[in-house]
């Protein structure tokens, strides 16, 4: 079976598939990539199921090698990207020789890119997941982000790749524009009473700036301070990722991928499932805004993503 | 006729979650409660559930919501939370009967640096919070902050010490803590904000062991005190993956 050699890292690569779900009752956070649709969208674009183990690539890219030939894509943020000097699309499936050098180049977009290669990244699994959990040393390639001189094993490459044109090419699932900021939407927490009246239209009073001390597990916000109706921490309950919890200086935390099972914060609202992707492309410095939608925005918004990425049927 | 079941609540949590709420409120009866529904709902083996969560007066149900009927998902939650809160009082929740877990620890000195201030604070001998914290039977009300860490309670109110003000950048593997009225072992090295009394040789977690995880939350828990001698050739034996020591 095939594999990969890691010539250089990159800031920030870790294995990641759907996430480690089923283990939270012992304290096993399920981390998972950081935007689940352009995961999905690169497994897709290279023949794979979407819970195959792909690459996160946060910020810098890597540079790797490959040893059999195989079909890649990489979708999410924008990178400008080479096979052996030449350049290849992003959101694409791209044949890569055997020996072939795939190498990030300068990031023109988002923050993370999702590498997918046919056959799925083939780390053995720890409670039924492949994705990495770097705070508890978790998963992926020995519970850590790879480091030069890795080498990754590779599933069997089980057949052709999907035809040309048989998965749509796109614009990303997730960036935020350029220019603008990320727009989340959050629905409201079920404890109004915890916190002020005015919490929600504070919130929504934005931009947020995401702080330089954020990371998969959760993004400090700097922007309008939030206020609990009481003091201190309440009894701790299960916190899932998405939550914007307010410690008691005011300044919210969003919780993202890799976040504990369980916090003490009070939340103040949640983002939407399809808008997590988006939140995931960013990094600090990056502004969003927070919107309160319905729960049937929240299930429009998702079925309409769904059917973006699993193309027309 | 039974009486009603205590104040429950399904609340959503964001568009992926539910949260089951009882009285929030460290006790045992409710704790009872959320774990009872815990062990119902994995039987039950709902389409669209990806994980259920027992905290201590929550049980958080996460689900896929283009998997899930979600309307029959709340209804079914809201009969089996009532139906766990009136199983629950009075009886053994738990449907398998699980051991009491006797956890050998060495309490003070470099293994427990918080256990003299602790004495000092309350005005307690060293002795007189070693028997108060090995003295109890301690419930694991839920597992989190990391794999295998349970918060047990309740700690006797008057070594019931406060966290410290600013967490320890590592804390050991092993080492025993409280933190009000709860205590827990940290399972792997960490930062940790809990005050120290002791360390263990026993690892609540070991990704190779089988179980893996030495806790779950229901589960009893006693402390026995051991010499610093006796922690060292535990621990060894830890090493070795020999006997889990203490029971």
């Amino acid at each position: 079976m095939g594999a990969i050699e890691v010539l250089r890292p990159g800031l920030l690569t870790t294995v990641q598939d759907l996430g480690r779900w089923g283990w939270q009752a012992w304290g096993v956070s399920v981390s998972g990539p950081m935007d689940p649709p352009s995961h999905r969208r690169a497994n897709l674009l290279v023949g794979n199921p979407d819970r195959a183990a792909t690459l996160e690539i946060t910020a810098t890219g890597p540079e790797l090698r490959f040893e059999d030939e195989r079909v890649i894509a990489v979708t999410g943020a924008s990178f400008v990207l080479d096979v052996d000097g030449q350049p290849v699309p992003a959101s694409a499936g791209v044949r890569v020789n055997r020996g072939g050098r795939l190498r990030f180049g300068r990031r023109l977009s988002g923050t993370r890119a999702y590498l997918a290669v046919s056959g799925g990244i083939a780390v053995d699994p720890v409670f039924g997941s492949r994705s990495t959990h770097v705070p508890s040393r978790l998963g992926g390639f020995r519970g850590r982000a790879l480091a030069s001189g890795d080498r990754l094993p590779l599933g069997p490459d089980t057949g052709p790749p999907p035809s040309p044109g048989a998965t749509p090419v796109d614009v990303p699932l997730t960036l935020p524009l350029k220019s603008g900021r990320a727009r989340i939407r959050v629905l409201p927490s079920p404890h109004p009473t915890r916190f002020r009246a005015d919490a929600l239209d504070r919130l929504q009073s934005g931009p947020y700036r995401v702080g330089p001390q954020s990371d998969r597990m959760g993004y400090r916000l700097e922007g309008p301070r939030l206020h609990a109706s009481v003091a201190g921490s309440q009894l701790s309950e299960p916190s899932p990722a998405g939550s914007i919890q307010v410690p008691p200086g005011g300044d919210p935390i969003l919780l993202m991928a890799d976040c504990q099972t369980v916090g003490g914060y009070p939340v103040v609202a949640t983002v939407i499932a399809a808008d997590r992707g988006l939140a995931g492309q960013l990094g600090p410095g990056d502004a969003l805004t927070f919107t309160v939608c319905t729960r049937q925005e929240a299930v429009s918004a998702l079925i309409a993503l769904e059917r973006t990425l699993m193309g027309p049927r | 006729m039974r009486p009603p079941a205590p104040d429950v609540h399904v609340v959503p949590a964001g568009d992926t979650a539910f949260l089951v709420e009882f009285p929030a409120r460290m006790d045992a009866a409710i704790s009872a409660c959320v774990i009872a529904l815990w062990h119902d709902l994995r039987e039950r083996r709902i389409p669209g559930v990806r994980d259920l969560v027992p905290a201590y007066a929550t049980l958080a149900v996460y689900f896929d919501p283009l998997r899930t009927d979600v309307p029959a998902l709340v209804a079914l939650l809201e009969r089996a939370a009532a139906a766990a809160g009136s199983a629950a009082e009075g009886s053994a929740a738990a449907p398998a009967v699980r051991p009491i877990h006797r956890i050998p620890v060495c309490y003070g000195g470099e293994l427990g640096p918080d256990l003299e201030e602790i004495a000092a604070e309350t005005g307690l001998s060293r002795d007189e919070v070693i028997r108060a914290h090995a003295g109890a039977t301690y419930r694991v009300f839920m597992l989190g902050f990391m794999p295998g860490f349970a918060y047990m309670g309740e700690v006797d109110r008057r070594i019931a010490a406060p966290r410290r003000p600013t967490p320890r950048l590592k804390v050991p593997a092993g080492s025993v803590g409280i933190a009000g009225r709860q205590t827990g072992i940290y399972p792997m090295a960490s930062p940790g904000g809990w005050r120290l009394v002791g360390r263990t040789p026993v690892r609540p977690f070991l990704p190779g062991r089988d179980p893996a995880f030495l806790f779950q939350a229901g589960d009893a828990v006693q402390f026995v005190p051991v010499a610093l001698e006796r922690f060292h050739e535990l621990e060894a034996l830890e090493r070795e993956g020999g006997p889990r020591g203490g029971d």
